[in-house]
Formats: C-alpha cells, sequence, structure tokens
C-alpha cells in the first residue's frame, strides 16, 4: 500500500476486518462444536442414558489419561506406536518409488506387470497380515512391513504415473546433449515428480497408521493398538476410547508436519 | 562438399491403423555459416526433418552427412537445439540451467564456465544467474534457453519455432538478438517455421516445404542486401515484399493442387 487516496485505504481496511472477522467465526463454531459435543457426552453419560460401560465419558477418560502420563507407560507405547508408524510410511513410499523408477527404466516390465499391479493394488493388504506373522515372527518386523505394504502399490502406481506424466520436450533437451536414461532420470523426471512423492506421503501417513493398528491387534505386547484390543479383552473401553483419542491426535500432528515439509519443498 | 547435406531422406510413421508418410526424398545442401529456413503449413514433416537431423530420429531411409561424415546419433553433439517454448526447469536456478550441457557433456571447467556467463551478460540477463526461470518473463527466459543451447558450442542450431510462443514486439526483438548472436559466432543454423516474414527476415536460403507427404516444393534464395541486414530492418527493406509476394503466392498455389481430406 503505497501513496493510495485515503478512501481506497479506508476500504482496504475494511476488507480486512471483514477478513479477520469471518476468521473468528469460522473458529469460534469449531469450538462451540468440541465444546457441546463433549458436553453431550459427559451429560449423557452421567445421566446413564448411554450405556457408561460401553461409551465411558470425557471426564473418566482424561482421568485415565492423566494417570497413564503420571505412571509414564502411556509414552512407551505411543513412542513404539509412532516409530513403526514413521518406520512403515517411509519404507513404504521409499520402496514404492524404487518400483515406480524400475517400472519407468523398464517399459516393457510395466506391461508385463500391469495386470498383477492392479490386483495387488485391490486386494486388502491386512489380509496379509497373518502370513506376515508366520513368515516374519510375532512382533516389530511383521508390524512395520504391515505398515509399509499397505502403501506400497498405491505409491507405485500414483509415482509411475506422475514419472509418464514428465513433459517429453525436458527429456528432448536433455537428448540433444547426449544424456543417458539415468542423467534424464536424475535431471528431469525424478524432481518433476517432487510434489507427487510428496503428495503420496500424506496418503501414505494415514494408510501406515492403518497397517499399524492392524499389526498391533495381531501381535503385540505394546503399542496404541496393543491398548485397545486390551482394553477391548478386559471390557475398559475408557482405555480404548484415551487410545482412539491419542492415536486421533498424534495422525494428525504427523499429517501436518508432511503437509509443511509439502508446503516447503514445493516453494523452492 | 557442403558442411551439411541431407541425402534422400524418407521417413515414415507407423500407427496401429495406418503407416503415414512424413517426408519423401529430401535432399539437401547446408553450407557452414548459412541460415537455412524451412517453410510450410503445419503436417508437412519439417519438424520431423529436424528431429532426424539433430539424431534424435532415425529416419526410415537416407542419411545426414556432417562435414563428409555419417551422422549416426546425437551423441557426439554437435547439434543444439531450440524448442517452441523455453523449457528450462523450473527447479534449476538460471546458471544451473544454462550449465546443465556442459554438465551432462563432462566439458564444464571453470573456463568454459566464465565463458557462458559472459554470453549470460552478452544477451542481456546479467544479474539473473541466482534466479528461477518463474522470475523472469517470457522473452528473457527464451533468451536463456538459447544461452543453454550455445553454451555447449554446437556446429549447428536448430530453431524449431522458437518465438511462435511469443508476444510480436519480444518476438521482434528477440530475432534480431538470435540473428546478430548466431551471426557472431558464424553459427549455422535451422530456423523452422509458419511464419513467411520472419523466414525472409532472418534467412539466407529458404526451402518450401509441401504436405502429403512432406518434400520440398522450391528453394528460395534471400537476395544479398536483405541478408545483411538485421530482422528488424529486413522487414522494412522494399526487397523483402517483393519477396514475400513470391512466397506467398507460392504457398497459395500449394494449396490449390492438394486435395483436402
Amino acid at each position: 500500500m503505497k501513496k493510495s487516496s485515503p478512501k481506497i485505504e479506508q476500504s482496504y481496511n475494511d476488507y480486512i476486518k471483514t477478513l479477520k472477522k469471518e476468521k473468528r467465526l469460522v473458529l469460534f463454531y469449531q469450538l462451540l462444536i468440541f465444546i457441546v459435543f463433549f458436553s453431550i457426552w459427559e451429560l449423557l453419560s452421567r445421566q446413564e442414558w448411554i450405556d457408561p460401560l460401553i461409551f465411558s465419558s470425557p471426564a473418566k477418560i482424561v482421568s485415565l489419561l492423566f494417570h497413564k502420563v503420571q505412571d509414564g507407560s502411556i509414552f512407551s507405547h505411543a513412542g513404539f506406536t509412532i516409530y513403526e508408524t514413521i518406520l512403515g510410511f517411509v519404507l513404504g513410499t521409499l520402496c514404492g518409488t524404487l518400483l515406480a523408477a524400475f517400472l519407468w527404466w523398464f517399459p516393457m516390465a510395466s506391461r508385463v506387470l500391469d495386470p498383477y499391479l492392479v490386483i495387488l493394488n485391490a486386494m486388502p493388504k491386512v489380509a496379509l497380515g497373518p502370513i506376515l506373522i508366520v513368515v516374519l515372527g510375532p512382533g516389530f518386523s511383521s508390524i512395520i512391513a504391515m505398515g509399509a505394504v499397505i502403501s506400497i502399490i498405491i505409491t507405485t502406481i500414483v509415482i509411475y504415473t506422475s514419472f509418464r506424466g514428465v513433459d517429453p520436450n525436458y527429456l528432448k533437451v536433455l537428448e540433444t546433449f547426449g544424456a543417458s536414461r539415468y542423467v534424464c532420470f536424475k535431471e528431469a523426471v525424478l524432481p518433476a515428480s517432487f510434489p507427487a512423492i510428496i503428495s503420496t506421503l500424506k496418503v501414505n501417513v494415514g494408510l501406515s497408521w492403518v497397517g499399524v493398528i492392524v499389526g498391533e491387534f495381531l501381535v503385540s505386547q505394546q503399542g496404541l493398538g496393543y491398548l485397545i484390543i486390551y482394553g477391548f479383552q478386559v471390557f475398559n473401553f475408557t482405555l480404548v476410547l484415551m487410545s482412539l483419542l491419542i492415536i486421533a491426535i498424534i495422525a494428525t500432528i504427523m499429517y501436518q508436519l508432511v503437509d509443511y515439509l509439502e508446503k516447503k519443498i514445493i516453494k523452492s | 562438399m557442403s558442411f551439411l547435406s541431407v541425402q534422400k531422406i524418407s521417413h515414415t510413421y507407423f500407427t496401429k491403423k495406418m503407416s503415414k508418410t512424413a517426408l519423401q526424398d529430401i535432399q539437401l545442401e547446408i553450407e557452414e555459416g548459412q541460415f537455412v529456413s524451412f517453410l510450410g503449413p503445419s503436417g508437412c514433416g519439417k519438424s520431423t526433418l529436424l528431429s532426424i537431423i539433430a539424431g534424435l530420429l532415425k529416419p526410415t531411409n537416407g542419411e545426414i552427412l556432417l562435414e563428409g561424415k555419417t551422422l549416426v546419433s546425437g551423441r557426439d553433439h554437435v547439434i543444439g537445439y531450440m524448442l517452441q517454448q523455453d523449457y528450462l526447469f523450473p527447479w534449476k536456478t538460471i546458471e544451473e540451467n544454462i550449465l546443465l550441457g556442459l554438465k551432462i557433456l563432462n566439458r564444464l571447467t571453470p573456463d568454459s564456465k566464465e565463458k557462458v556467463t559472459r554470453l549470460l551478460k552478452d544477451i542481456g540477463l546479467e544479474g539473473t544467474e541466482s534466479q528461477y526461470p518463474r522470475q523472469l518473463s517470457g522473452g528473457m527466459k527464451q533468451r536463456a534457453a538459447l544461452v543453454r543451447t550455445l553454451a555447449a558450442e554446437p556446429k549447428i542450431l536448430m530453431l524449431d519455432e522458437p518465438f511462435s510462443a511469443l508476444d510480436f514486439q519480444t518476438k521482434l526483438k528477440l530475432e534480431d538478438l538470435v540473428w546478430s548472436t548466431l551471426k557472431s559466432f558464424s553459427k549455422t543454423a535451422i530456423l523452422v517455421t509458419h511464419d513467411i516474414g520472419e523466414a525472409i527476415a532472418m534467412s539466407d536460403v529458404i526451402h518450401l516445404f509441401g504436405t502429403n507427404p512432406g518434400h520440398i516444393v522450391k528453394t528460395v534464395e534471400v537476395t544479398k542486401e536483405l541478408r545483411k541486414l538485421t530482422p528488424f530492418n529486413a522487414r522494412n527493406h522494399r526487397d523483402y515484399s517483393a519477396l514475400f509476394q513470391t512466397v506467398w503466392k507460392e504457398l497459395e498455389s500449394l494449396e490449390k493442387i492438394i486435395p483436402e481430406d
């Protein structure tokens, strides 16, 4: 805003004010939903209009969480699950990208493997759980494999499509300099696909949570998935709901981190 | 023996449904330092011929001789190529972009780097080294692309409608700049265009192409006076309009002969 008439400046200020007002309004309703939802839940549970044994109550969940934080056990469970999830989705994205690179490098292989990719993509990967456990043993490696397997195929398909979609004229520029296929991949195909890779990262965060939690259902002696299945077995639904709450919060944080990373990388 | 000789080049594309002959028996000679234009309607195979000369495409028949030797592929790198758009890599700075050719060819030395930096300065882009392509205007980007092409010191420059995506003023300015830059290095150049004026203003010789299949209809020599002038001044010379008429009539008569399909 340089040297504009007072009238324009006035309406500009008004415009900024309206924007701020709208933002406050949105935030207000978001908070309202939050408060109303938990108050009604608490009320229904106290009045025993819903079964408190099954649906627990926000107060009970918070007090249990407080207790678990004090004895520190929640940190080891949450840490274990976070570690598995990160490893799972990094591995899934990395293997998926490598597989996509392989398909790009050998167009013949991509034609041959196409129907198999479609089948593997359509198959629900969590159904592989029992096989993974038998092969890798009931423990850590099975859970991570689960977190990775669930995202590999879809990553491969999305990134391979992005590799194929790179403007052939970029490759033409490189070829006029006598570039090899490797140079073409390194200088044009891979960097042009970075946005696609980052956005699959976002999808894979969510997918890996599914894989890891299911994995923990099946084998684990610790972790948030284990807490859920344990709470279910001893009929402690406060524990189940508390674990669910923690998962929701951590998954959101991870998603936001990847989102932040995306904005930073795309900007530069 | 001329500098570049195109000998009986024919090319046929195959698709599942049909085969289409894009070029038939193209025969032409280009002298060193000459500026040659391929002029013709779209679909006359002029871009295909450019790709073949550049070694990016293998012709069905015929061969290309450069200084008497058969040109097999683009690997020796003697050919520079400029496309319709700049195709600068958006994630690389201007400096990284213009040094790309030398890097790929393993010829990046402090010496060669300095040469390219000087070229960038000569072309009026000093101080843009650390900027990204998106920060530059269309004309500036196309100039940077010219630097990238010239940096690898090609023997022949291929210009595939490099001005067609620019606005008219930028196009006129860039024509002058490219023309004088190429003349100062006495580079041999081939320009593909469908713009009659551009072909006359810039080149020494114009090959007119006809379609179905692509073939050379006529070769027009540009007058000596016009050759000496920069493209902008050439457009104002009296020989220019006369030549324009000749080429125009030639292209008109072509359209009448060829039945629409």
